[in-house]
């Protein structure tokens, strides 16, 4: 399993992440929320299996069962596609998941703060990324003006 | 004017930091070129035909004469001695080096500046009207609603990688001087049963797809500004195309999607935030407004006998009043407009020697600040009537006297093929050409109003568009042509111009609009603008004409 960043921290990968075909069978998956509601009732009962979206995947299609997994990751294809954003704020906020919410694809130092901020707490890095170092990507910034998935009270209110 | 607090110095502060290390380590060859050019590019920074060019950002075009200094300092020590003022209120510079680039950032954070958002797909500096706060037509001072924008808009997380760019604009006047039709989102304050509130426009913009934004919101309280546009932007992101760079801007997506059924996605994603923490409160909104209290006005009268018997004996500066001078809120005081568009110099460039200049000037003569415009102009929103003869006098010593604004020789300009690589064509010298054709002022003034937009390409940073006369370079078979429209106009009467027919040599340019105007002469009515003609008798004597 690869390195990952969690919690600040660089830890070992506790999920496989899924593109293609895999016996179900196997523990700790990511599956494609295709292939996880095409088997949802084998699945709905493990522990062990999140799904991850691709960008232009609907996350209101995970709507219903959700708050029922431990892990749900969204895709960056490409490090300036910015959907998988806006489907994390609306996970978090609207559906009130509060699962891991991990990035996978092409995710890079630059932009972490950004995701943590949106709701992501754990990052599969793009190949290539040196993570000690990315690690300093997590905090450059001590405050921010508008409200966020991490801290959903704008400046404003506090100012 | 809007003054930083420890919050927004220490994010200013904190960016610079994070630029220089990401500078860094692209010159240390950690960061790949294709990413530091987009991490660059959120901060203003282009890499240009010749050399890098910095847009700085002025928001809703603002500057304290300390800020203008700085510029000035800026340019001599890290430029060329010229700083560029472009057509969104902002500021280039056309010779960064960018190694120098982080020091140059370093210095602007001390005058609280910035060049952040200034480019990329992400939301840009928020526009507003040049008068605000002393334009007689005003319903409500926009700028407090600008700042507030700009202020949720900076890093914001979400919206950092859009598929497109993103501009808005707000206006507080019943004429729109910022240009809202034509945005990515357009803000107007409007007043409905006693209660301000706004109307909000979606899909306005210019570029190869010109279109006009449509009302999606006929009236939004002004405590939702933020959480409304929040959800316009979470619906943009979701659904922006982003397949086709050129048909990525919301303007397709509303369009595609039918203004209506946008509307409605908007509207049922902001009943999930509306009412929440980002909800502006009574408290936040007097913050705002607190930084735009009208200036410490001397008691006046609106009459100043002085000044009339001063226009009587001198033409020159009558002429000047007549054209650059508007009236103001306040009895006794005007708006004072300085043309920067002298012949032979690139339309909005302006000297260190003229920056300090118009620093020095607008602290003897209007509180301290100047206002960029969209027109590529300065301003100085309050000047006392009995000292305006004593300030055109001090501008006539430095060539900001021209008594051009708002006639033909006022051209919107991009920077064109000199300056811009994604041009077709260049643009300055045509600007240069037709400012040399009409150089009679009192054929000028006999015009009137009209305005010529020239861009260099497709992408439109001249707003050709919405010219009266609309020039857009254009390559045909590795050579450099242009594209002739007309009909444009970018106040409230939104239109886009219409193309003419087939496209010139630059050297035709001058004389095709000399034979549009011409035409205009002979058969316009009493009291007719160019467009106004235009719009009566059709487009088709103008080809005539001009394919004669
Ligand atoms: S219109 Fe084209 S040529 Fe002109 S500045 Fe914009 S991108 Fe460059």
């Amino acid at each position: 399993m690869p390195a990952i960043i969690k919690n600040q921290a660089i830890v070992e990968s506790d999920y496989q992440w899924v593109d293609g075909e895999i016996d179900l069978s196997t523990n700790n998956l990511l599956l494609p929320l295709t292939t996880y509601i095409a088997h949802q009732d084998k699945l709905s009962a493990r522990k062990d299996v999140g799904i991850w979206l691709e960008a232009g995947e609907n996350i209101e299609d995970a709507e219903a069962f959700v708050s029922k997994l431990p892990i749900v990751a969204l895709n960056f294809p490409a490090f300036g596609d910015g959907r998988a954003y806006s489907s994390a704020n609306i996970l978090r906020r609207k559906f009130g998941f509060e699962g891991e919410l991990r990035a996978i694809g092409d995710v890079r130092r630059d932009q972490l703060e950004q995701m943590v901020r949106c709701g992501f707490d754990s990052f599969q890095m793009a190949d290539g990324q040196n993570l000690e170092k990315s690690l300093a990507g997590l905090n450059s910034f001590t405050y921010n003006y508008q409200g966020s998935i991490d801290r959903p009270e704008p400046l404003f209110q506090n100012r | 004017m809007y003054i930083y607090d420890k919050y927004d110095q220490t994010m200013v502060d904190e960016r610079v930091a994070q630029y220089r290390d990401q500078t860094n380590r692209f010159l240390a060859g950690e960061l790949p070129a294709d990413e530091f050019q987009q991490l660059r590019l959120r901060n203003g920074l282009y890499v240009q035909r010749l050399a890098p060019m910095l847009r700085i950002t002025v928001p809703y075009g603002m500057l304290s004469s300390l800020q203008i200094r700085k510029l000035a300092h800026i340019t001599r020590h890290y430029d060329r001695g010229y700083a560029h003022f472009s057509t969104r209120q902002n500021v280039q510079l056309n010779w960064p080096i960018l190694e120098e680039v982080p020091d140059l950032l370093a210095e602007l954070a001390e005058v609280e500046m910035h060049a952040i958002q200034s480019s990329g797909n992400c939301i840009r500096n928020t526009t507003s009207d040049q008068y605000a706060g002393v334009a007689r037509d005003e319903i409500e001072d926009s700028r407090p609603w600008a700042e507030l924008i700009r202020q949720w808009s900076t890093f914001h997380p979400e919206f950092n990688w859009l598929p497109r760019k993103f501009k808005i604009a707000v206006t507080g006047a019943k004429e729109d001087r910022a240009a809202v039709q034509v945005h990515d989102i357009g803000v107007r304050i409007i007043e409905q049963d006693g209660q301000l509130g706004f109307q909000i426009l979606a899909g306005g913009g210019l570029g190869r797809t010109p279109v006009l934004g449509a009302v999606i919101k006929d009236f939004l309280d002004q405590k939702h500004l933020l959480t409304y546009i929040e959800a316009v932007l979470r619906v943009y992101n979701r659904y922006g195309r982003r397949d086709n760079k050129y048909k990525a801007r919301i303007k397709i997506l509303v369009r595609a999607m039918t203004p209506e059924v946008f509307a409605e996605h908007v509207d049922t994603e902001w009943q999930t935030i509306k009412n929440g923490p980002g909800t502006l409160t009574e408290a936040e909104i007097l913050r705002a407004k607190s930084f735009f209290s009208r200036p410490d006005y001397k008691q006046l009268d609106e009459e100043c006998s002085a000044l009339d018997q001063q226009i009587t004996d001198n033409f020159a500066f009558k002429t000047w009043v007549g054209r650059n001078v508007k009236p103001h809120q306040q009895s006794g005081y005007v708006i004072v407009n300085l043309a920067i568009k002298a012949t032979a110099v690139a339309p909005g460039d302006v000297s260190d020697e003229q920056l300090d200049t118009i620093a020095d000037l607008a602290d003897k003569y209007s509180f301290g600040e100047i206002r960029v415009t969209h027109e590529q102009n300065a301003t100085f929103a309050d000047v006392a009537k009995n000292e305006l003869f004593a300030l055109w006098k001090e501008l006539c010593e430095s060539d900001l006297a021209s008594p051009n604004l708002g006639l033909l020789t006022d051209i919107i300009c991009c920077p064109g093929g000199d300056y811009c690589s994604l041009a077709n064509a260049k643009s300055i010298p045509v600007a240069e050409a037709i400012q040399k054709e009409f150089d009679d002022l009192d054929y000028l003034h006999d015009l009137g109003d009209l305005d010529i937009n020239i861009s260099g390409c497709m992408n439109a940073c001249g707003h050709h568009h919405v010219g009266n006369i609309g020039i857009l370079g254009v390559d045909k078979k590795g050579e450099e042509f242009y594209q002739v429209s007309i009909g444009g106009s970018a106040y409230s009467d939104a239109a886009l111009a219409k193309i003419l027919g087939p496209s010139f040599a630059q050297a035709q340019i001058p004389n095709v609009v000399r034979k549009l105007v011409t035409l205009y002469l002979d058969q316009r009515q009493e009291g007719e603008q160019f467009v106004d003609t235009y719009n009566r008798i059709g487009i088709k004597p103008f080809k005539e004409t001009v394919y004669a």
